[in-house]
């Protein structure tokens, strides 16, 4: 049994006024695999080295299983880590970086031999065991990493981008790899990565982070539909959804339509207080292009066979507001047409202050016709 | 546009061709006293001291004269050992001092890191001249004049400071993360070093060691002021050769060839590697 908990876990850096893990509070269950995402200098590898023992805590504590480990040194905490370059042992072989664990621990030579067998078998590295590290390929060096990490059965598994220098398509084999051996290992995972399709893809749950404070820790879904605020709203999905500033005006009115609300959403807009700026978010599938009462021009159309993407310009007050649709092929619209659009799916209102206010149906009225 | 590029490229192939000249001119400037020593050793005196020949009748008289211990004096075998007790002792010493302190200054850097590396170089700007009636004080009080062990302190003394910097140099070199994978597989210090850090750094080890050696087996100022009777060291010798009455310009250039030989041989064995330990040293 190996669950993980930061309480109030705080690091700033030498030099550095503001901490780049602020009073994380993080629960991570036996077995899961949580992926802590967000975007460059968030503080992901901080909180991850944090975990590992290479960063030491301003403040706060980290457990792992039921112990303390916040003044426990790296190699007394059971845990493995690949890193994000791999960090193999170039002077040693497959074998020997694969070893290495082991032997640090004292494991007989013939049962180290013999792990390291059946680990290699697993991840298809049996060929190359007596080979060095430069003499193997991006895929199997990050394979070679994976190995070192599993090899010594830890309580933790940390990775750290582990599947950035990998090209676009081994990265998504990979990361289909990753997944399916974690959930055979059963080990407690911890992975890092700044690419929100591989959280989404990969995490039990996700954990989104933002100049080192916590956002948002849920299930991929949930975080999809049910975003806290504005940033994780923005933050995942692809393309990202729409986000529409509407000010303080009611009713809501986004070029030259009225933006008609549900009752509850309509109550949670009261609710907010007379003047709350509101912002308006829909995903791209949620915006329908074709008759409707906002009037847009296209701007491109990228088809990839199996979806579509439409990207509009919208008058609003005055300035050029970029939107994006998703609707499946065919898909007959050229850039430089006039279209109408519609909302079709939920709706999100943030309050002023980033918040969620609700996710409701909504739907564009025209003001003209009103 | 293209009759430019091709008069750039003229141009430049011309300033190479320059610079090369220049660099052989120079090389062949500072080649040539040696080259006149090496010369002058298999000649006899009287060639050697008549005006410059370069036609003779080679010998390797004067090598059988320098190396024939005569009693009382210093020999050339003495002298050898000396120096080759005096400098390996040294190197190793500084070494296994030099490589802790390197790996606190430049892996897990102690509190200011900054001022204990100026201090250590710091110890380098005073005067040799300056320090010697205090050491030499010293080491008469200690009874150490006339010692091997005395020129082992010293050039352990001298070759540190220069072994620190080079050595913290090159670990810095070695990616953070492997130390720190190391760290979290289970290593401690003694795993990092031997396993990682010290394979890693080996071409600039061997580099700095290299060049302790050799600032040891040249080393004169302290030998001569420390250490001119017994247990003295090859430079020494070489000036034993010089004799008040009678042509000696020969027999001392073949003490002085006998000299370097070892420098040279050792340079030029880890040549390569030192070349790519003091590069690998020169980028930080
Ligand atoms: N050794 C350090 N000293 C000072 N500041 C640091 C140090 N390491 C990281 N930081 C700062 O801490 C913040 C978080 O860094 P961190 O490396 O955790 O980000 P990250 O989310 O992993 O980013 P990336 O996706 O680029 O790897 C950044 O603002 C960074 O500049
Ligand atoms: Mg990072």
């Amino acid at each position: 049994m190996t669950s993980v908990r930061y309480e109030h876990a705080t690091r700033t850096y030498d030099g550095t006024s503001s901490p780049a893990i602020d009073d994380l509070e993080l629960d991570i269950g036996d077995g899961e695999l949580l992926v802590l995402v967000g975007p460059s200098g968030s503080g992901k590898s901080t909180a991850l080295r944090m975990l590992a023992g290479l960063e030491p805590l301003d403040d706060g504590a980290i457990y792992i299983g039921d112990q303390d480990v916040s003044n426990v040194r790296p190699r007394d905490r059971d845990i493995a880590m690949v890193f994000q370059n791999y960090a193999l042992y170039p002077q040693l072989s497959v074998a020997q970086n694969m070893g290495f664990p082991l032997k640090q621990q004292g494991v007989p030579k013939e049962e180290r031999t013999a792990r390291v067998r059946e680990v290699a078998r697993l991840l298809d590295l049996e060929a190359y065991l007596d080979r060095k590290p430069k003499n193997l390929s991006g895929g199997q060096r990050q394979r070679v990493a994976m190995g070192r990490a599993i090899v010594r059965r830890p309580a933790v598994y940390l990775m750290d981008e582990p599947l950035s220098n990998l090209d676009a398509k081994l990265r998504v084999q990979t990361r289909t790899e990753v997944v399916e051996l974690q959930a055979r290992l059963g080990v407690t995972t911890v992975y890092v990565t700044h690419d929100q399709v591989e959280a989404m893809t990969m995490g039990h749950r996700v954990a989104v982070l933002k100049d080192g404070v916590l956002q948002q820790v849920d299930a991929p879904g949930t975080l999809y539909h049910e975003p806290v605020n504005l940033f994780v709203a923005g933050f995942i999905g692809s393309p990202a959804m729409n986000l529409v500033p509407l000010g303080s005006g009611r009713p809501l009115q986004l070029g030259g339509s009225t933006l008609e609300l549900s009752p509850a959403g309509e109550a949670a807009v009261v609710a907010s207080g007379a003047n709350g700026n509101i912002t308006v978010g829909f995903r791209p599938e949620a915006l329908e292009v074709g008759e409707g009462p906002l009037r847009a021009q296209i701007r491109t159309v990228e088809d990839l066979g199996s979806e579509v993407f439409v990207h509009l310009f919208l008058q609003h007050s005055g300035e050029n507001l970029a939107l994006v649709a998703k609707t499946s092929p065919p898909f007959a619209g050229r850039p430089g047409d006039n279209v109408g659009l519609q909302i079709t799916g939920t709706t999100h209102l943030f309050a002023g202050d980033q918040s969620r206010l609700a996710s409701t149906t909504a739907s564009f009225r025209s003001a003209v016709s009103a | 546009m293209r009759g430019r590029t091709h008069l750039a490229v003229g141009e430049r192939r011309w300033v190479h061709g320059a610079f090369g000249l220049m660099a052989w001119i120079v090389g062949l400037v500072y080649f040539f006293p040696v080259f006149w020593m090496v010369l002058n050793s298999f000649k006899s005196e009287q060639d050697a001291n008549t005006s410059p020949k370069l036609f003779f009748h080679p010998t390797l008289d004067r090598y059988k004269d320098v190396t024939k211990s005569a009693t009382g004096l210093l020999s050339f075998g003495e002298a050898f050992t000396n120096s080759a007790v005096v400098v390996i002792v040294s190197t190793i010493i500084v070494l296994a001092l030099a490589i802790p302190a390197a790996y606190a200054l430049a892996i897990r850097p102690v509190h200011k890191w900054r001022d204990v590396l100026f201090f250590f170089i710091s110890t380098k700007f005073l005067p040799v001249v300056a320090a010697i009636l205090p050491v030499w004080i010293l080491a008469r009080n200690l009874g150490l004049l006339n010692t091997r062990n005395v020129l082992i302190i010293l050039y352990t003394g001298l070759n540190l400071p220069l072994a620190v910097w080079m050595l913290r140099s090159f670990f810095r070199e070695i990616p953070r993360e492997l130390i720190e994978a190391a760290e979290i597989d289970g290593a401690g210090l003694k795993g990092q070093l031997t396993s990682i850090i010290l394979p890693m750094a080996a071409p600039g080890i061997a580099a700095t060691a290299l060049l302790c050696v050799i600032f040891a087996w040249n080393e004169f100022f302290y030998a001569v002021q420390l250490n001119p009777v017994k247990g003295s060291t090859v430079p020494i010798w070489v000036t034993t050769n010089i004799s008040t009455r009678g042509d000696f310009l020969a027999k001392l250039s073949a003490a002085s060839v006998l000299a370097c030989i070892p420098v040279v041989l050792a340079g030029w064995i880890a040549q390569k590697r030192m070349i790519r330990g003091l590069a690998m040293g020169a980028i930080k």
